[in-house]
């Protein structure tokens, strides 16, 4: 069953994440530090996503292309 | 917010994916034995209905904000995945998807293996081959078509353009009976990531609280600056791999 179950994670994890886990990292903290901006600072921080999604676009690609992803 | 992408981008990601289940079935239905091959493909299909006829009504359910947040945290990260290989491919980083040389791999995998009949399948290899090939090209289609439809609250025309494409590419492949090699499977999926990571962009910000200016019209601008960036970066690769193997072949002069 646990073997069942770990095959079943790594079959989604790898589906929705896949090469790099960086990227995801990149839009959860994005997402996180967007919400505390919107709900505690009041700050309309609508900038935020595609400025991260870019640049974590940036450094997938960089890691990716010299070797180190 | 117009069905237009929506549509455009279900179908489009669903014909690149049933493009490579195409290559899986006419693989094993010409080289082992189509009735089997058929089983395996309904009984994917079936799978596949299942998944949208349970998930999707499921996921309306869910507030909007909250659902906007998930999805498009999932689309984001989906459609870098995308954006990210077709990048790298388009740059020549990354082998180009060959339907050919998959093709030819796969029918020396299928002569090679063994049969057997179970229950009421002819030949269990053709079928599995066929099952998993559908499902899995399969299920990134549904986990798109689900993902878009909810947050528009519209998964049936979701579905309607999946299974129009799905349509379209089998009738094709009916009459071509070759694995589609000159689909630009590539330029498609480029276009694809450049549409999921722009709606993941501004669903997952809009969920987190944020408002866009314009609203849904930024779009309009999130999805051209999302191509754009796209673009720059393959640019910036192809001239940074013409380098090297410029100055490579300088030192081999």
């Amino acid at each position: 069953m646990s073997r069942w179950l770990r095959s079943f994670g790594a079959f989604w994890y790898d589906f929705i994440v896949g090469d790099d886990w960086r990227g995801a990292a990149a839009v959860a903290l994005a997402l996180a530090v967007t919400a505390l901006l919107v709900h505690v600072a009041g700050v309309n921080a609508w900038w935020l996503m595609p400025v991260c999604v870019f640049a974590a676009l940036g450094w997938s690609l960089r890691r990716a292309t010299t070797g180190r992803s | 917010m117009n069905a237009l992408p929506l549509v455009l981008t279900v179908f489009v990601a669903c014909a690149v994916e049933a493009v490579e289940a195409l290559t899986i079935v006419l693989a094993a239905g010409l080289t082992r034995e189509w009735r089997s091959t058929f089983q395996g493909m309904t009984a994917a299909l079936i799978v596949l209905a299942a998944v949208v006829a349970v998930v999707g009504p499921a996921l309306t359910l869910i507030p909007l904000a909250p659902l906007r947040l998930i999805v498009g945290a999932l689309l984001a990260v989906f459609g870098l995945q995308w954006l990210r290989k077709a990048i790298l491919r388009a740059s020549g980083y990354k082998e180009l998807h060959d339907e050919e040389g998959i093709y030819a791999r796969q029918v020396a995998a299928a002569r090679a293996a063994s049969g057997g009949r179970r229950g009421w399948v002819h030949d269990w290899y053709a079928f599995t081959l066929s099952f998993k090939g559908v499902l899995l090209e399969g299920l990134e289609v549904v986990f798109i078509a689900i993902t878009f439809g909810a947050s528009q609250g519209n998964v049936g025309l979701a579905a309607l353009s999946a299974a129009a494409a799905v349509l379209v590419v089998a009738v094709v492949g009916v009459v071509v009976h070759a694995p589609l090699a000159r689909v630009p499977e590539n330029a498609l999926k480029f276009a694809v990531g450049v549409m999921l990571t722009s709606f993941g962009i501004f669903w997952s910000a809009e969920g987190a609280g944020a408002s866009w200016p314009g609203n849904d019209a930024a779009l309009l601008v999130i999805v051209p600056l999302t191509l754009l960036v796209a673009l720059g970066y393959t640019a910036l690769l192809r001239r940074t791999r013409a380098l090297v193997a410029a100055g490579a072949k300088e030192v081999t002069q």
